[in-house]
């Protein structure tokens, strides 16, 4: 990947914005975590509404790329999440996700972008609970972290 | 031509209508691009519903349906089914959950009725980019092919057999029968192995339905689900099997003696030789390694004594080819080899013994005649039994074998019977694991046959006595871990049980059937709990302990679980290939193969003329590993590819248009 000099992500000039509600995309993979998302639905577990599924056949479908077009599109953050290792439909897709996104994560700086803006979970298809746990956690986390502001990047 | 898109929101009674503005997300997608008509109604999924969408595809000429409502998991296929009905390939189609993920989560309607037009919008985004997409149907050849011939691989080809279909079994060795025709008594029944396992193997002889292949391996498979081509390589037996009565005038006129596998070294066999009298050919075998004739170009004893003339010096190995539909894997385990575990001092003292040898020296057709005797010819007056060696170790195997608990308390029992109830037998354990049908009630029984238990594993076995009672003996040395003290004890014979481990060439077969072994080097299931028997190769199934260790009963059950599982195939006569697999476009493809060490299918080859990748679609199963990963973004998912995935970002992410009342299009 070229290296990229960018301006380091800055807080939005003026006052912080009263209630700052994040946008997310969420790569799940089809198996486990949408599925958990599925339970989670189907208790009634009220989630923050600002995380936004993407339904993938597994997480080792999911390119860098698309992170990156989540994030350059406006995306304050972006999760992926799949089944526990061991557990993956595709027996390995997901172990091959997180050296990926662990790549990704010293990248991602590089553009300028904070890289606790990225995060990689096991959500098992039983675990409806831990589903709505998880984005809710991350989308407060984010609230905290405050907007992205990439449109400012320059090249991308 | 821009794509017509007709989009459908549901009530789902008050389900969805009750917390979303499903009307209101319906004006919102008639006023999103390409979008032609957008309705809204009570339940989608019913029949009214669904003919609403096949009425417009009809009517208004729809290329592309998007249908927002509950879980794609539940319905999608009901409204594929519905698109198709309409005259539109069901690709074309795509569901948006605003159920689950939207009006049963969101508390704040307004919140809620937002989050449900931005996930409308992705999908509508993202349908545009949709293309046609068919399964393919494949023919299944009827025949199946089972390798290895132990009481696994003789189930699954009679359970075939039974139903019609022609079956092909490849054992490598001279018989069949596996490990189990070692066997003189099973637990926890004790029955006979022999009376229980002689019949099946007979019974495969005589199956007109399985053409039986021993000294034979399976060399090459290609080809994939339903259509596999299996070269086997059959080795010269040298004894013609058509000619020869079995009558066994060989084996005794033979003048050369060697130690004997099947006897597990403790036993001789001749040159030519057979397993026992019980055989599946009962053919005997010459081994060209050792018989004169081949050696020293002399002999010709079992020639010239045959009564049948069936003794052939000049049989060659040869090569068929077979066609099948399905593969049943039964090709066992093996035993650790205890050497690696040098402090209990095997082959180093004559009385140690695998557990594989005690059952030889148990079994009535054994070196001994089924008598537990010392290389002295006595029986031993007190026996250690030593379990879980090479099991449950981190320096040789972490798992459990799950028999030896068993088996030893078979030994405890076998050893009071036969040698006399004053035998002392101590046994060595870590924890008891009898968790299987009438195991629990065996270990008790064994316990009331005054058997010692001592907990712990076992330090050291030597033969340097300490004491006056240790004389000539082999001493254990140990800690009782319950007592919290050493223990040295000294015995006339020990027993390891040795772990099961996978095969040595387990690596070997796993690379010729294009199958994954897992970490501890058994071959791997498709799911560790709901694809136990289903490898993740289609069309090839697992049966018995090359999955990993089992008892004979598991082993069975196993072996039925992978034939019923192939018979589903082969019955069938076809298989659906799913159209939503990768595919590498060779002009952008730089050759750089990552792709193929990152696809656990085996599934991509390296076509070697134009330098590109090529994914084999009836092996890929459409994970995306390669697709995420390629440099170039040659390779790309069908379904899932990169337009379409950035198409439903951006509908997600680019701030949605206002709702307006559409001019053009015709909202419900
Ligand atoms: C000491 C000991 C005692 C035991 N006692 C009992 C007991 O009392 N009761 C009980 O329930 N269980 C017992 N077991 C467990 C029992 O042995 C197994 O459950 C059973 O033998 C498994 O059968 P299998 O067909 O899976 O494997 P195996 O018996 O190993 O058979 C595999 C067959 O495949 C053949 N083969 C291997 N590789 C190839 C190849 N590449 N190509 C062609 N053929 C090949 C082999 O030659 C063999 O014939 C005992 C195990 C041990 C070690
Ligand atoms: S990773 Fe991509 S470029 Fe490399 S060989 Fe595979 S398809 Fe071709
Ligand atoms: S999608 Fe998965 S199974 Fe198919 S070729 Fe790529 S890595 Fe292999
Ligand atoms: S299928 Fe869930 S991570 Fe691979």
């Amino acid at each position: 990947m070229q290296e990229l000099i960018v301006t380091p992500e800055t807080a939005p000039l003026g006052a912080p914005e009263a209630a700052f509600e994040p946008a997310i995309v969420a790569f799940v993979c089809n198996w486990c975590t949408y599925t958990a998302a599925d339970l989670a639905g189907t208790a009634r577990m009220v989630q923050s509404p600002n995380v936004r599924l993407i339904r993938m056949m597994c997480t080792g479908m999911v390119d860098p790329k698309y992170i990156i077009k989540a994030l350059l599109e406006g995306a304050d953050a972006v999760l992926v999440s799949g089944c526990h290792p061991g557990d993956c439909h595709y027996i390995n897709g997901n172990y091959k996700a997180r050296r990926r996104m662990k790549l990704l994560k010293e990248i991602l700086p590089r553009f300028g972008i904070d890289e606790r803006r990225l995060k990689l979970t096991w959500v098992g298809a039983s675990e409806g609970n831990e589903f709505a746990a998880t984005v809710n956690r991350f989308a407060a986390d984010i609230r905290e972290l405050g907007p992205i502001d990439t449109r400012r990047l320059p090249l991308l | 031509m821009p794509s017509r898109i007709g989009v459908y929101v549901c009530h789902c009674g008050t389900n969805i209508a009750g917390r979303v503005d499903s009307p209101g997300v319906a004006r919102f997608a008639a006023g999103l691009k390409n979008v032609v008509v957008a309705r809204d109604y009570k339940f989608m999924c019913s029949d009214p519903g669904q003919d609403m969408i096949i009425k417009d595809i009809r009517e208004m000429g729809l290329t592309r349906v998007v249908v927002a409502s509950c879980s794609p998991r539940l319905h999608e296929k009901t409204f594929q089914k519905a698109c198709q009905r309409g005259g539109l390939n069901p690709f074309l189609f795509q569901m948006t959950c605003i159920r689950e993920h939207c009006s049963w989560v969101v508390a704040d309607p307004a919140e809620a009725t937002a989050k449900a037009r931005t996930l409308v919008a992705a999908a509508v985004a993202r349908v545009n980019h949709h293309d046609e997409l068919y399964s393919r149907v494949e023919s299944v050849h009827p025949d199946v092919l089972v390798v290895g011939g132990g009481i696994a691989g003789i189930q699954a080809a009679l359970d075939i057999a039974k139903s019609g279909h022609k079956v092909h079994l490849v054992e490598r060795g001279p018989s069949i029968g596996g490990h189990m025709a070692q066997f003189d008594k099973t637990f926890p029944t004790l029955d006979c192995a022999a009376c229980i396992s002689t019949p099946k193997m007979v019974a495969v002889a005589q199956e007109t339905n399985i053409n039986l292949m021993t000294l034979s391996e399976v060399v090459e498979v290609k080809g994939y689900v339903g259509n596999y081509t299996v070269r086997v390589r059959n080795n010269p037996r040298y004894v013609n099997q058509d000619l020869c009565t079995g009558c066994g005038l060989c084996m005794e006129k033979c003048p050369k003696k060697v130690p004997s596998e099947f006897e597990e070294g403790i036993g001789t066999r001749k040159a030519i030789h057979r397993n026992s009298p019980q055989s599946v050919p009962n053919t005997p075998v010459i081994d060209p390694s050792v018989c004169l004739q081949f050696v020293k170009g002399k002999c010709g004893a079992c020639k010239k004594y045959c009564p049948s003339g069936a003794i052939d010096f000049e049989q060659q190995e040869s090569f068929l080819d077979l066609q099948v539909g399905t593969i049943v894997l039964a090709t066992g385990f093996d035993i650790l080899d205890p050497g690696s575990l040098s402090q209990y001092g095997f082959g180093r003292y004559p009385e140690v013994y695998t557990g594989l040898q005690f059952e030889r020296l148990n079994n009535a057709v054994g070196p001994t005649g089924g008598k537990i005797v010392m290389k002295n010819g006595k029986p031993p007056e007190s026996v250690a039994i030593l379990h879980c060696v090479g099991s449950r170790d981190t320096n040789h195997h972490e798992y459990c074998s799950r028999v030896c608990c068993m088996y030893a308390l078979k030994y405890d029992h076998l050893i009071k019977d036969k040698v006399g109830h004053h035998a002392r037998v101590f046994n060595f354990y870590i924890d008891m694991r009898c968790f299987g049908k009438g195991y629990e009630e065996f270990y008790r029984r064994v316990q009331e046959e005054g058997v010692t238990f001592i907990r712990g594993r076992p330090a050291e076995i030597t033969d340097q006595a300490q004491r006056p009672e240790e004389e000539g003996k082999l001493v254990v040395i140990g800690e009782d871990t319950l007592l919290g003290r050493p223990v040295r004890v000294p015995v006339d014979m020990v027993v390891l049980c040795t772990a099961m481990e996978p095969r040595r060439d387990a690596a070997e077969v796993a690379r010729v059937f294009g199958i994954s072994q897992g970490q501890d080097g058994f071959f791997l299931e498709e799911h560790p709990k709901l694809g136990p028997v289903s490898t993740a190769t289609d069309g090839i199934f697992l049966a018995g302990t090359c999955q990993g260790p089992k008892d004979i009963p598991d082993a069975v059950a196993h072996a039925s679980g992978g034939a019923g599982q192939a018979l589903a195939l082969a019955a069938r006569g076809e298989v659906s290939i799913s159209p939503t697999v990768s595919w590498i476009n060779p002009d952008i493809c730089v050759g750089c193969k990552i792709c193929i060490g990152l696809c656990a299918y085996s599934a991509i080859e390296f076509d070697e003329r134009r330098k590109v990748s090529v994914i084999n679609e009836a092996m890929c199963k459409g994970c995306g590993s390669c697709a995420g990963h390629c440099p170039s973004g040659a390779a790309q998912v069908r379904h899932f590819n990169e337009k379409q995935v950035f198409a439903e970002l951006e509908g997600l992410l680019r701030p949605a248009p206002p709702v307006r009342e559409p001019a053009g299009a015709d909202v419900a």
